[in-house]
């Protein structure tokens, strides 16, 4: 934990649930619902309930949220990260407001700006100008207030020529930036963005997240942060909390959440190399080959150092020419790459296969990869397993390239080998 | 209650109302003027069919000024529970991403059917004075000042129902169906095409009394035409009536926008 203990306080979540019920909402609900309303109303037990299983899910309800305590001081700013129906948005929305917790309160100190969508309000037959007082105001502001802004806002947006225009004729972009324009220059203690970094171009982000750093360090905003892209979160969070079904499992420094997050993810595939309960989606997969152990000695490399893997396969029948291709990803679940093994043959049962992946064009970085393992059957591609996201490895920046940390933002993932200068000839005509 | 919440956001309040004038007549060729030419060519075909062929009378009135009158009036509080009845869903993409105080946008659509409103009343105005000149209506000028609490009765109903409906249709949607049903029958149960005067005895009367929109219509009537019955019973029931439906609907309302994006 980051030592702000004396900071005010900016949000206060306590014990907050978030229950949703599943499956079609109004099947016949009036009458249940009746009934169910009659039942608490004498104090009897609910008819309608269904007594389940002790765990997330209750019967059809659905704890999108369960038991959060998070403390958020002023001028932090925080990321939260999580795969898929972790419970990132739904928080979002409690704090914004949008939808009342189940359970639990929530207390926020200061007025806030959520932006879960960019562009909410805005309507395509309005101009520009039109739709910065009418999303605005959505947000939380007064006219005047917008008034006192209206140029800077413009001017961050760089759409100044197009402002009198509809913005139904603008491009992606450019919507884009005027909302968040708008949203960026809110008078507001606490700031709420899920992804809407993610769409804009580079050099747009960056100067989004500048604004962010800004409106955090100088005016002392709470910044709530919400992505799948680490590189966004490590600029600019400095504390992470990590969610997983409903429940926050990790609570600090960036670096570490995201290093934490990306174990976690390994780990809660049942894993440390183990296959036997992974479940396979992709069709089409021959099964008479199946891995069950994919395993890395070294999980954190050093830069030029090869990645060493075994996978431990059960073949059913004798295999000739069976290859294993990974595909790599890096930690923005961006993939960077791809490779292929030799053929080799496989006797009937089960089988060590001991691997060996130069790595050494690979820049400072998380890495995860999917596994396939396919042969050719009359030349025709055959594959016979895939795993995704199961070879998990990092590769540590142990020595300055050129004197400089790695910026995968501005640079990419790969390290390309240095340039040759093949000749110097000075020029003659002076 | 956060009413006082709903005042801070009046800016929003304004700029909904902006919007929905600017949308509406998007993409038209005859623009805005179809404010004033929807209400003549109802009241034009009014006075065709009720008027000319089924022969309805309309105490002494010319039979256009009586149907346009009452016709404007009626759009009015149409519109305000019309409009208010689809609010959640119209507006659920919007609300599911963004917290604003979300009886703005009833007040708006009340706002925008007012200012749609006055425009009828002036046209009303035009036609009654020139046929106030030519001796065919005696308008009750002094009674005019009424039409203040006339108005906010009216959209007091409106608004009331309409954010109940609203409430109720974001988890069973039936309702929504039964609006437009409700409202054509509401429509004739109301001294709309008829005076209340013609309805003389039995059960039909004492419903027409005790109906709220009757005394908003006839009221109106009396001030603009100068012939119309405004019975106390009338009046008692379109103050209670308003009243409950309003502070109902605003309560309801207020449980409802906590969690209604869960069930839309």
């Amino acid at each position: 934990m980051i030592n702000d203990a004396d900071r005010p306080i900016a949000i206060q979540i306590s014990g907050v649930d978030k229950i949703y019920r599943i499956g079609e909402v109004g099947r016949g609900t009036l009458q249940a619902d009746l009934q169910s309303w009659w039942a608490r109303k004498r104090g009897r037990e609910d008819p309608n309930s269904i007594i389940g299983e002790p765990e997330r899910k209750y019967g059809d309800l659905f704890y999108a949220l369960k038991g959060i305590d998070l403390t958020v001081h002023q001028g932090e700013r925080l990321g939260l990260i999580g795969g898929n129906g972790a419970g990132k948005s739904t928080l979002l929305k409690l704090i914004s407001r949008v939808t009342a917790p189940t359970a639990g309160t929530i207390d926020l100190y200061g007025r806030v700006t959520s932006m879960l969508e960019v562009g909410t309000g805005f309507h395509g037959e309005m101009t520009g100008l039109e739709n910065i007082y009418l999303n605005g105001t959505i947000l939380g502001m007064s006219k005047r207030e917008i008034d006192d802004v209206l140029e800077k806002i413009i001017d961050f947006s760089e759409v100044r020529e197009f402002i009198n225009t509809p913005v139904k004729r603008y491009s992606s972009g450019m919507y884009v930036k005027l909302a968040f324009s708008v949203a960026a220059h809110l008078d507001s203690e606490i700031v709420i963005m899920d992804e809407v970094l993610a769409v804009g171009d580079i050099a747009f982000q960056q100067k989004c997240i500048d604004r962010m750093m800004s409106a955090a360090t100088d005016e002392n905003r709470t910044i709530l942060y919400v992505s799948h892209n680490m590189n966004t979160v490590r600029q600019l969070c400095e504390r992470c909390v990590v969610l997983d079904q409903g429940k926050i499992i990790y609570d600090g420094d960036t670096e570490e959440a995201i290093r934490f997050y990306s174990e976690h993810l390994t780990r809660s595939r049942g894993m440390a190399g183990d296959l036997s309960s992974y479940v396979r989606r992709n069709r089409g997969l021959s099964g008479k080959c199946v891995a069950e152990q994919i395993l890395t000695d070294e999980e954190a490399l050093k830069m030029d150092e090869s990645l060493r893997f075994l996978v431990r396969v059960r073949a059913y029948e004798e295999l000739d020419g069976v290859r294993i291709r990974l595909v790599v990803s890096n930690s923005s679940g961006t993939i960077v790459g791809m490779a292929y093994s030799d053929a080799c043959c496989l006797n009937e049962g089960s089988s060590e296969i001991s691997c060996e992946l130069d790595t050494s064009g690979l820049a400072p970085d998380a890495y995860a990869c999917d596994v396939a393992i396919f042969g050719y059957e009359d030349n025709v591609q055959v594959r016979h397993d895939f795993i995704s996201k199961v070879l998990v490895f990092r590769i540590e920046e142990n020595y300055r390239y050129f004197g400089q940390t790695w910026k995968t933002r501005a640079w990419g993932n790969t390290r390309l080998g240095s340039i040759r200068i093949t000749e110097v000839k000075p020029d003659e005509q002076k | 209650m956060n009413l006082g919440e709903v005042w801070r956001y009046r800016d929003l309040i304004m700029l909904f109302t902006k919007r929905s004038f600017k949308l509406m007549y998007k993409q038209t060729v005859l623009g805005p003027l179809w404010i004033v030419i929807s209400p003549l060519l109802t009241s034009i075909i009014y006075t065709v069919i009720f008027g000319g062929i089924a022969g309805l009378s309309t105490n002494g009135v010319p039979k256009f000024l009586f149907y346009l009158c009452s016709h404007s009036l009626w759009v009015f509080f149409a519109d305000c529970l019309n409009k208010n009845a689809s609010a959640f869903l119209t507006n659920a993409n919007i609300f599911s991403k963004v917290y604003f105080p979300r009886l703005t946008i009833p007040v708006s659509n009340v706002i925008t059917s007012g200012i749609q409103f006055l425009i009828h009343s002036c046209l009303v105005a035009v036609l009654i004075i020139w046929s106030t000149i030519r001796g065919d209506v005696h308008p009750e000028w002094k009674l005019l000042p009424l039409l203040i609490p006339l108005l906010l009765f009216t959209a007091m109903m409106g608004l009331g129902l309409g954010i109940l409906v609203s409430s109720v249709t974001t988890k069973y949607r039936d309702l929504s169906f039964l609006v437009g049903f409700g409202l054509s029958l509401w429509m004739y149960s109301t001294p709309v095409i008829y005076p209340l005067s013609q309805v003389t005895g039995g059960m039909m009367r004492k419903m027409l009394i005790w109906n709220p929109m009757t005394a908003p219509m006839e009221l109106f009537r009396l001030i603009m035409l100068g012939k119309g019955d405004v019975l106390i019973q009338s009046v008692i029931s379109t103050v209670i009536f308003a009243a409950a439906a309003f502070a109902a609907g605003v309560m309801v309302f207020n449980r409802v926008e906590r969690s209604f994006i869960d069930t839309v």
